[in-house]
């Protein structure tokens, strides 16, 4: 695509990510105070999530806790201080891990990472085949199926599907191990590359799974209106067949808002990874944010959460990005 | 090129349209009876034998407490719909309102709106919800809360965009020359135009709305242990798949599918009856 830049338009690259990398730090900047106040205004006391229910202090030992943890501070002055430890990289301190939120996060972003990855790779490839298959064929028998397949997916709770391919690929066939990342009682340092895969086929399946439904509808509808084109028409009449209509109208008109679609699709994603996590009891970022909004643990629910932000614009900065380079109409228009 | 729709789309819209609405009144109205006239006796523990499979007397067999399952599904469904409507109507309303208003009060608003909503949609649904339950401190006023106030956001939308076209309409013109308010335009003017819109929005708001309530209870935030909400019965349901108890996990989700299937059916075929243009299929 590259030999098709119009010249002129390189600068404008630039200047668009720029803009748009402006634009998700006010975003980021919001997605912090929003969370700030939104967790300090929770009913649950930090400090008693800290210290447990059973243990008794006397409101002089709770005023000094308060103290050191800056609770008696304006709530102005604690979001400052804490979103400029925040800006050194330093998260804070978890109460449920008792570590620092840094290294419990970074310990699990990786497993939630290659899970996520392999999906959105999966469902992105796999949706936008059958999306585009299905619009080739459309009221055909290949269309229905298709159709139908994201059709009932799309109503379908992300959670309860991997929940039933436990109860068949586990239970009834024992092809897979029931949930966590390495088998039971061996050391995290001892589980080998095959265990662990043999852990992530089925939370990998079905994240994927979910995630086709979206962009399988979406592709269809996009080529189907694509192939209604008058230009279509034309190329029809000239004699080219499916496979020709496909490659010369139909690819790069579909693909885009599919690529778009499929970088949007990050905060579904990292949504879906929670469920699946706790689902097949996966040590990843998901479940461990579960873990942190119950137990009340402050630091690791803003520090989950500020990562996920960070993750979901990071992907629409992408999908801008790649748009622009896809589509040169909308890079004359930034 | 060939349409396999028939000859007659309206027609045949407005007959999938009454087919979807018929399919969806007829599982409320199950729903509804069911949670009026089943026996409250079953959500309790009780003599029955434990984790029976799905036979003639417990349609859907019992769980590890003996209560029938097909009884708490009833209920769970209820639940579901109950907190969905609750939940979808509040979201609604949000999306209405800031939609007009940033259309209506001018590039200031419109760009904070905006911004507003691309704050949003870059917290995952989920996290936020999950953040929001976290502030009201759980329970079911924390899914409410969490589900109400991160579905606006696509719907707000499309309402904002419906309204910037028609605002420099004739009688909008007219209307702000005679001295009127922009309440008085947005309530007498703009509102009822936009209503299909918001109709729309609501029913296909109400799958998505259903399928994250469940996914919170689920999670362990909402509803209490003792609730027969979906979610909780599946995440019961979870503690018994590995010794066999297949159905306690599985029927609970498939009675909500099929719920949320009707609903989003009928979504779309409301949406193609009303907005054609739109609609694809």
């Amino acid at each position: 695509m590259n030999a098709r830049r119009p010249a002129g338009a390189v600068p404008v690259m630039p200047r668009l990510i720029l803009l748009r990398v402006l634009r998700l730090a006010s975003l980021l900047a919001g997605v912090s105070v929003l969370a700030f106040v939104l967790v300090r205004n929770s009913p649950i006391d930090p400090i008693q999530a800290y210290i447990g229910a059973d243990v008794d202090l006397t409101d002089e030992q709770l005023a000094k806790l308060r103290e050191r943890w800056g609770l008696d501070r304006s709530p102005v002055e604690q979001y400052l201080a804490w979103a400029g430890t925040l800006l050194r990289g330093d998260f804070g301190t978890s109460t449920l891990y008792k570590a620092p939120v840094t290294d419990v996060m970074g310990a699990r972003f990786g497993a939630s990472l290659a899970l996520m990855a392999v999906a959105w790779t999966l469902s992105g490839v796999l949706g936008y085949l059958l999306g585009a298959v299905a619009a080739m064929h459309r009221g055909r028998l290949a269309d229905r199926v298709v159709s139908w397949y994201s059709y009932t997916l799309s109503a379908t709770p992300a959670f309860w599907l991997g929940i039933v391919f436990l109860v068949v690929f586990s239970v009834w066939l024992g092809w897979f191990p029931v949930g966590l990342a390495g088998p039971q009682g061996v050391p995290a340092a001892d589980v080998t590359f095959a265990q662990r895969l043999h852990h992530f086929v089925l939370p990998a399946i079905t994240l994927s799974a979910v995630g086709v439904a979206n962009i399988a509808m979406h592709t269809r509808e996009k080529m189907t209106d694509v192939l209604n084109s008058d230009y279509v028409a034309f190329a029809r009449a000239r004699g080219e067949t499916g496979a020709q209509i496909f490659k010369n109208h139909g690819f790069r008109n579909s693909v885009v808002p599919a690529v778009t679609l499929q970088f949007a699709y990050f905060a579904e994603l990292f949504g879906g990874s929670v469920l699946a996590e706790t689902v097949f009891s996966y040590p990843g970022l998901g479940s461990t944010l579960t873990e942190a909004a119950l137990g009340g643990d402050v630091p690791l629910l803003l520090g989950i959460v500020l990562v996920s932000a960070v993750f979901v614009f990071t992907g629409n900065l992408i999908a801008d990005v790649v748009n622009a380079a896809i589509d040169p109409r909308i890079r004359r228009r930034a | 090129m060939k349409t396999p729709t028939g000859h007659r789309p309206r027609l045949r819209g407005r007959r999938d349209l009454v087919a979807s609405l018929s399919v969806v009144v007829l599982l409320v109205a199950c729903v509804l009876a069911g949670r009026l006239l089943l026996d409250d006796a079953a959500l309790r523990p009780n003599s029955a034998p434990r984790l029976l499979p799905p036979g003639l007397e417990h349609p859907l067999g019992t769980d590890h407490l003996g209560r029938d399952l097909f009884t708490r599904v009833v209920k769970g469904l209820a639940l579901s719909l109950g907190i969905g409507v609750l939940t979808a109507a509040i979201s609604t309303v949000i999306s209405a309102v800031l939609g007009i208003c940033a259309a209506l009060l001018g590039r200031r608003v419109d760009a904070f709106v905006s911004w507003l909503i691309d704050l949003s949609i870059g917290i995952p649904h989920l996290i936020f919800m999950i953040l929001l339950a976290f502030t009201v401190g759980g329970g079911i006023p924390g899914l409410v809360a969490g589900i109400a106030f991160t579905h606006w956001m696509s719907l707000a939308l499309l309402v904002r965009a419906d309204v910037k076209q028609i605002r420099d309409a004739e009688f909008i013109l007219v209307s702000r020359g005679l001295g009127r308010s922009p309440l008085f335009i947005a309530r007498r003017h703009v509102l009822p135009l936009v209503l299909p819109q918001l109709l729309v929005g609501f029913v296909l708001m109400f799958p998505h709305v259903i399928l994250h309530e469940a996914a919170l209870t689920f999670l362990g935030f909402g509803f209490p242990p003792q609730t027969p909400a979906i979610g909780i019965l599946l995440s019961e349901g979870m503690a018994h798949i590995s010794s066999g108890m297949w159905w306690l996990a599985v029927f609970p989700g498939l009675a909500l599918l099929l719920l949320v299937l009707g609903f989003a059916r009928l979504g779309d075929r409301v949406r193609a009856v009303l907005d054609p243009a739109t609609s694809n299929g």
